[in-house]
């Protein structure tokens, strides 16, 4: 029972990796608290969803499509929409209230789009839903599948990250975007691949999440606010922070649902936020200032 | 890698509690226009669109267009009078929808006004129809508290019965299967801790009890949850043959691809809103046999077929098999109370209630200003989602169980 609810936790865990970590790098790395990012994912779903019903493409197939999309539109919205907020912004408060204030005019605008074409209605189509046999423990495919997605590319980003040339620079410019251009990193050019980057892995978890989860052109939000969560928890700007307090909340909840009551799942998960911002406000993972 | 100070995250964090409440504060558009003004906020996003879209919004739109296509709304002398629609977003905002409606009646000074979405906000109209005397019609609301609204606000109609109707027919089948020595006496149920699960399962509790009926699990989940396993896994094994979840559409449809990947067979599947919705069904194949849910139609009912097929035809789509059936036939007891007693809304309310009326679902006739003649349970069989509860009401079919294997 234990091992089940374990391996269970791990896969819920993952799906909220996977969906954390655009979200970390367009904060961490860009600067730019995105609210318009759940919007990001339910374009990505949307987008996996319509190939899959008119077309038959499979969602992992459409993954190939939907990243460098995702990465595209992203770069493209940092350069149009961004980019002069952070040129004008005198420091890092007043960028982060400005690129608030600008995506969550965004936030509107991606999902009215949505709304138009799609309309008010719940999404759902089955896909890779079939048991895979675990230490005797049936595991959706599909959900095992975003667990997989979240470690290869967060384990994968983390490690460029830390091991080259390339992803030290982008280290410095999420650490001292001041002082970055005094070794010669072009800070602006950093920022907006970081946010493209962000983009890119937010719409793999649209596409991965619209396999098992229902959702509508409105849903957004939640998603988030829980990415948000997932973020925090694990340290601003931190791979493999996101990638374990992803890990732990999936745990969290499933121990308390399977050992407690399933109607305690969310406060305990904002019990441990609550605790984590009162005595490690810089995350999990986060190096205390 | 980065580190962010509290004060920084606080601030962050309170900007964006403080947006994404402005945004469910704004009020919303609207268009303006004469005649014969029906007027109604509906919620068109945020939370509740979903169902709205399903249940009630395609409705209104279809009958609409059937009266204006055929010359407009009959008035007592036999003149014919186009119908203006005002629509407003309530953004899924009990705020929003009060304030829209008092927008309607004062503002636009609509002739009638037609019910928002859901139990909640239905209620949360109530005190506005009644003040300003409009007649509501409310369809997509389930309360057990029907008769003593009636008696508070006068010119309210109920028309999809309350929790425990739908609870009694679901105990009152169970208890037959038992006695047929189909199933055990036993059952697992879980709820949404939110309006309709907390309704339903109160209303359950009491009418599994007086059927005899043992519940062996009995849990609430928050909403928006989306991982069902250790739920299902406890309710595998509980011995519950009959596994019961009072849930919202995307829970159902969760829970539903949940206990296929865990071989979770219960012999009775009932599961909450959506299990009607018209894709359940084909979407899932031969693995949507047996499944039962609220609602339910009766597949012999010549008006109600019409009335799918014209649906489909104008909105491009099937309605749901619950509440769609009954949204429409409340139009046209309106429409049919307007062409006996006219525009007076005092006259209407009083022939809505006493008045007899040909409709989708047959002969329709309101007992204290409720809808008592529905079907409280349905089953998808061989593709459609019949009703299988009252067990005694004509026109019933017989419920299959137990339900087939997942394929």
């Amino acid at each position: 029972m234990l091992v089940t609810t374990i391996i269970n936790g791990l896969v819920l865990g993952g799906t909220y990796a996977l969906l954390a970590m655009g979200l970390t790098i367009q904060y961490g790395i860009a600067r730019i608290m995105n609210l318009a990012y759940g919007e990001t994912i339910i374009a990505a779903a949307f987008l996996a969803f319509v190939l899959n019903s008119t077309l038959g493409v499979a969602p992992l197939v459409s993954l190939l499509v939907a990243a460098p999309a995702g990465f595209a539109l992203s770069y493209l919205i940092y350069g149009l929409m961004l980019h002069p907020l952070v040129k004008r912004s005198k420091g890092r408060a007043s960028l982060e209230v400005d690129s608030i204030l600008a995506t969550f005019g965004l936030l509107f605008v991606i999902q009215g789009v949505m709304l138009v074409f799609f309309g008010g209605n719940y999404i759902s189509y089955t896909y890779m839903n079939f048991g895979i046999d675990i230490l005797g423990s049936s595991v959706a495919a599909n959900r095992l599948t975003a667990l997989i997605l979240a470690l290869v590319l967060g384990g994968g980003l983390y490690l460029l990250l830390t091991r080259t040339l390339w992803g030290t620079a982008l280290r410095a410019v999420s650490v001292a975007p001041q002082s970055a251009p005094l070794v010669g990193i072009d800070a602006d050019r950093a920022a907006r691949f970081a946010f493209a980057l962000g983009g890119a892995l937010a719409t793999c978890g649209g596409v991965v999440i619209s396999m098992y989860q229902t959702f509508t052109a409105s849903s957004g939000v939640i998603f988030t606010m829980k990415a948000l969560i997932v973020v925090i928890l694990g340290g601003v700007g931190n791979l493999a922070g996101a990638l374990s307090a992803g890990l732990l909340l999936g745990l969290v909840e499933t121990l308390v649902a399977t050992y407690v009551s399933p109607g305690l799942t969310l406060a305990a998960v904002y019990f441990i936020f609550l605790g984590v911002l009162l005595w490690r406000p810089s995350g999990l993972f986060g190096r205390a200032r | 890698m980065i580190n962010l100070p509290r004060r920084a995250i606080l601030r962050t964090l309170g900007i964006s509690a403080c947006m994404f409440a402005i945004a469910a504060a704004m009020p919303a558009g609207a268009q303006d226009r004469a005649s014969v003004k029906i007027g109604y906020a509906i919620s068109k996003t945020g939370g509740n669109a979903g169902g709205a879209g399903i249940t009630t919004i395609p409705n209104y739109q279809l009958w609409v267009k059937e009266v204006n296509d055929a010359g407009g709304l009959e008035l007592p002398d036999g003149t014919r009078l186009p119908i203006e629609v005002i629509e407003y977003d309530d953004r899924s905002s009990a705020e929003e929808v009060v304030r829209a409606t008092e927008r309607l009646a004062t503002q636009d000074q609509v002739d009638f006004i037609l019910p928002p979405w859901g139990t909640g906000f239905n209620l949360a109209v109530a005190p506005m129809f009644d003040r300003f005397g409009y007649p509501q019609l409310a369809v997509s609301s389930v309360t057990d508290k029907a008769p003593d609204f009636v008696k508070r606000w006068k010119r309210s109609f109920w028309m999809l019965g309350g929790g425990s109707d739908y609870t009694d027919a679901l105990a009152g089948l169970l208890k037959k299967a038992i006695g047929e020595g189909k199933i055990n006496n036993k059952i697992a149920m879980i709820s949404v801790a939110d309006g309709f699960g907390v309704d339903l399962v109160t209303a359950a509790r009491p009418s599994f009890n007086e059927a005899e009926l043992e519940v062996v699990y009995d849990v609430t989940y928050p909403v928006g949850t989306t991982d069902f396993t250790s739920m299902i896994n406890e309710a595998a094994a509980s011995g519950a043959d009959t596994f019961v979840a009072f849930s919202y559409p995307p829970e159902t449809f969760a829970i539903t691809q949940q206990a296929q990947v865990a071989k979770f067979n219960p012999k009775v599947l009932y599961l909450g809103v959506g299990a009607a919705f018209p894709n359940f069904g084909p979407d899932l194949g031969a693995n949507a046999e047996g499944i039962m849910s609220l609602g339910g139609i009766d597949p012999k009912n010549e008006a109600n077929v019409a009335y799918r097929k014209r649906h489909e035809e104008v909105i491009g789509r099937a309605p749901d098999l619950w509440g769609s059936v009954v949204t429409y036939a409340s139009l046209q007891m309106l429409q049919e109370a307007i062409k006996r007693r006219g525009l007076d809304r005092e006259a209407v309310s009083d022939e809505l209630s006493n008045g007899a009326f040909q409709t989708v679902l047959g002969e329709v006739k309101l007992e204290d200003n409720q809808l008592r003649t529905l079907w409280f349970g349905g089953q998808w069989q061989n593709g459609n989602f019949v009703a299988v509860a009252p067990v005694d009401r004509e026109g019933v079919s017989e419920a299959i169980l137990p339900k087939a294997s997942w394929k």
